[in-house]
């Protein structure tokens, strides 16, 4: 039972970690119906500028998050405003091969300055609580509340914020609330900056977990990441939300108590069985289609 | 300003002069119906007297059998992606299926002496295996659609490739070794035209175009009593097929084959170059893998920024001409005689109906 309780709270890491970068592709989706396929590697270039920000420049854990944040979140809106949109008009899988190149793209670059595995020091003094046998590290600790954090603010920015709530506007209707006078390229802006600065977020705990990064350390992760804002029903928040939970908490188990090597199959078994069964992902709905 | 003009027009409509001409030949290639058995026959002789006399060196001659199984891959996926208008994200998963299903014939079941005589049956029992599972596959597809199904072709490329890595039959995450170099090039050759004239012919049939009022709307299509669903299967067995041929080709070229290389990197790259060559066209998915195959190795000088231009271009291309080189459009001489007398006719019969009343 102890053990249970022990894979528990590493299910709950690695979930809030998938939640964080699964919100990323489901904002994006809400407001463009577009897939970012670069927001995978954007996780990875957070954890590399984390890599930079705590070696090159000696700063402690949460400076690093910042500019690490504030660095990728930049990023994000560049890759915006060069790649996706000139192509916002155009058939919507150019946009998601022009996200694929720039995903390669990302990978390919951080690959030539870091053609190794790079070894991220210990930022923060990691102490390690016993309680009822189970050990519980002051880093998942600080990983769990901070990703908490972050989505409660993520979702109170969408419900609460005049920001949030033309957020929801565009994804509700792109062609008539623009003619509303709500600047449709600044909130595509912020969406991209919100989004992929929780990528970043992402990459930094994620490096801090497991302090070995590699430039493709983010197309498992982000493939992973988008499956759980499918599960969750993408486009929807709360979903990409517990999507990334559920995926956390599934891998970990079936690692925990069957042959680790059966991981991946099992998890995507059972996304199968998921999209069977609710097509539309668990808090998604499905779209009436017109002829 | 005058007089500055009259200097600097000359090199350009030289430059212009030059683009016309260019464009006359492509023009020219592009609409000449008697190119096809020409490139067939040229084709075929010069495959089987390039390895004999060594026309070119060895290296080259990978290059063109990468060539010919990437082209098969493209057309494939194309049949999907471009024709269907589904999203399959999981293409490397069939060739996956393709390339243990052969390499396991090659290397465990068939004496050696007999491997060569038994290669085109091993390609096909490879492409066959791959069909079934394509099978599979379809059935998700009869219900879901867009983002969810590109879903599903990718958790299916996770299991084939987690199910490969926990069976220690076939070396699990070890792969195998040794495979017997039987791909040559005359038969690269051979599955590269069957499988662009199976899905160029499967394309222009009846079958083919439900595929292609699938993409426009499917509910429509549904309702004027086209089979969705049957037609879907047909188009995912097909597509499944060939990449599995490729797949057995691939195998018996790299000589060795692991869980590794068939990943999602090595489906991206297939989708790259269907989008590249334009979707909807047979043309561009095969200039679309050639160019892409042919660029990669030119690049090969540029060392680790070769992968980073390479993406760049993508993304240009992709931003000034979304739709790909060729896309939705096709040389004339891959469009089957028959159809190509369709159009004429239609084509006469609008001119007629709409210009002033003869009859």
């Amino acid at each position: 039972m102890t053990y249970f309780f022990q894979q528990s709270l590493n299910a709950l890491q690695l979930g809030s970690i998938y939640a964080l970068i699964a919100l990323g592709y489901t904002m994006v989706y809400g407001i463009l119906t577009m897939i970012n396929f670069a927001h995978g590697d954007l996780f990875m270039v957070g954890a590399f500028f984390t890599f930079i920000a705590a070696v090159y420049l000696g700063l402690p854990f949460v400076p690093t998050l910042v500019v690490s944040m504030i660095v990728v979140g930049l990023l994000g809106v560049l890759i915006e405003r060069v790649a996706y949109r000139p192509l916002r008009n155009a058939p919507r899988v150019s946009a998601v091969i022009t996200a694929l190149g720039v995903g390669l793209f990302l990978e390919n670059f951080t690959l030539v300055f870091y053609p190794y595995p790079q070894h991220i020091p210990t930022l923060i003094q990691n102490t390690t609580w016993n309680i009822a046998g189970v050990s519980i590290s002051s880093l998942q600790i600080i990983i769990i509340l901070l990703s908490i954090g972050l989505m409660v603010m993520l979702d109170l920015i969408v419900r609460k914020t005049m920001v949030g709530m033309a957020m929801r506007a565009i994804s509700w209707d792109k062609a008539i609330i623009p003619l509303m006078g709500v600047p449709l390229n600044l909130i595509v802006s912020a969406t991209f900056a919100l989004g992929t600065s929780l990528g970043a977020a992402a990459g930094t705990m994620y490096a801090l977990a497991f302090p070995v990064i590699d430039p493709y350390m983010g197309i498992m992760i982000g493939w992973k990441a988008f499956i759980s804002a499918v599960v969750g029903g993408i486009g929807n928040i709360r979903g990409a939300m517990i999507g990334g939970f559920i995926l956390g908490t599934v891998e970990i188990m079936v690692a925990a108590f069957m042959p680790s090597t059966y991981r991946d199959f099992v998890a995507f078994a059972l996304l199968l069985v998921l999209l069977i069964f609710r097509p539309y992902g668990i808090l998604g709905k499905p779209r009436p289609q017109k002829v | 300003m005058i007089m500055d003009n009259t200097p600097s027009s000359t090199p350009v409509s030289k430059g212009h002069a030059l683009v016309q001409q260019l464009k006359m030949q492509w023009d020219r290639i592009a609409n000449n119906r008697k190119v096809f058995p020409i490139v067939l026959v040229v084709g075929f002789i010069l495959s089987i007297l390039v390895p004999r006399f060594g026309l070119v060196n060895e290296y080259v001659q990978l290059i063109i059998i990468y060539i010919g199984i990437n082209i098969i891959l493209t057309t494939s996926l194309n049949l999907i992606n471009g024709y269907m208008g589904e999203f399959s994200v999981g293409h490397a998963g069939f060739m996956a299926v393709g390339a243990y299903v052969s390499a396991i014939f090659t290397t465990k079941l068939l004496p050696e002496n007999l491997l060569a005589a038994f290669f085109p049956l091993v390609v096909l029992a490879g492409g066959i295996g791959a069909a079934l599972v394509g099978l599979l596959v379809s059935v998700p597809s009869f219900k879901t659609r867009g983002d969810y199904l590109a879903i599903v072709t990718l958790a299916f490329n996770m299991i084939v490739k987690s199910v490969i890595e926990n069976i220690e039959a076939i070396g699990g995450p070890r792969g195998i070794p040794g495979i017997a170099k039987l791909t040559t090039l005359p038969w690269t050759f051979f599955w590269t035209v069957l499988a662009i004239l199976v899905i160029r012919n499967f394309v222009y049939s009846n079958y083919g175009r439900g595929v292609q009022s699938i993409r426009e709307d499917e509910i429509a299509s549904d309702l004027m009593g086209v089979n969705t669903n049957k037609v879907k299967l047909l188009a995912f067995t097909l597509s499944s097929f060939f990449a599995g041929v490729a797949g057995a080709l691939f195998a018996h070229v790299l000589q060795f084959i692991s869980p590794k290389v068939f990943d999602i990197l090595k489906s991206t790259d297939v989708l790259i170059m269907v989008y590249l060559g334009g979707i909807g066209s047979i043309t561009g998915s095969i200039l679309g893998a050639t160019a892409y195959t042919v660029l990669l190795e030119v690049l090969r000088p540029f060392g680790m920024w070769r992968m980073v231009l390479m993406p760049l271009m993508l993304v240009l291309l992709m931003i000034f001409r979304p739709r790909g080189i060729m896309g939705m459009s096709e040389f004339r001489w891959l469009i089957p005689g028959f159809d190509l007398y369709a159009i004429k006719y239609w084509r006469r019969k609008k001119e007629v109906s709409s210009g002033t009343p003869t009859s």
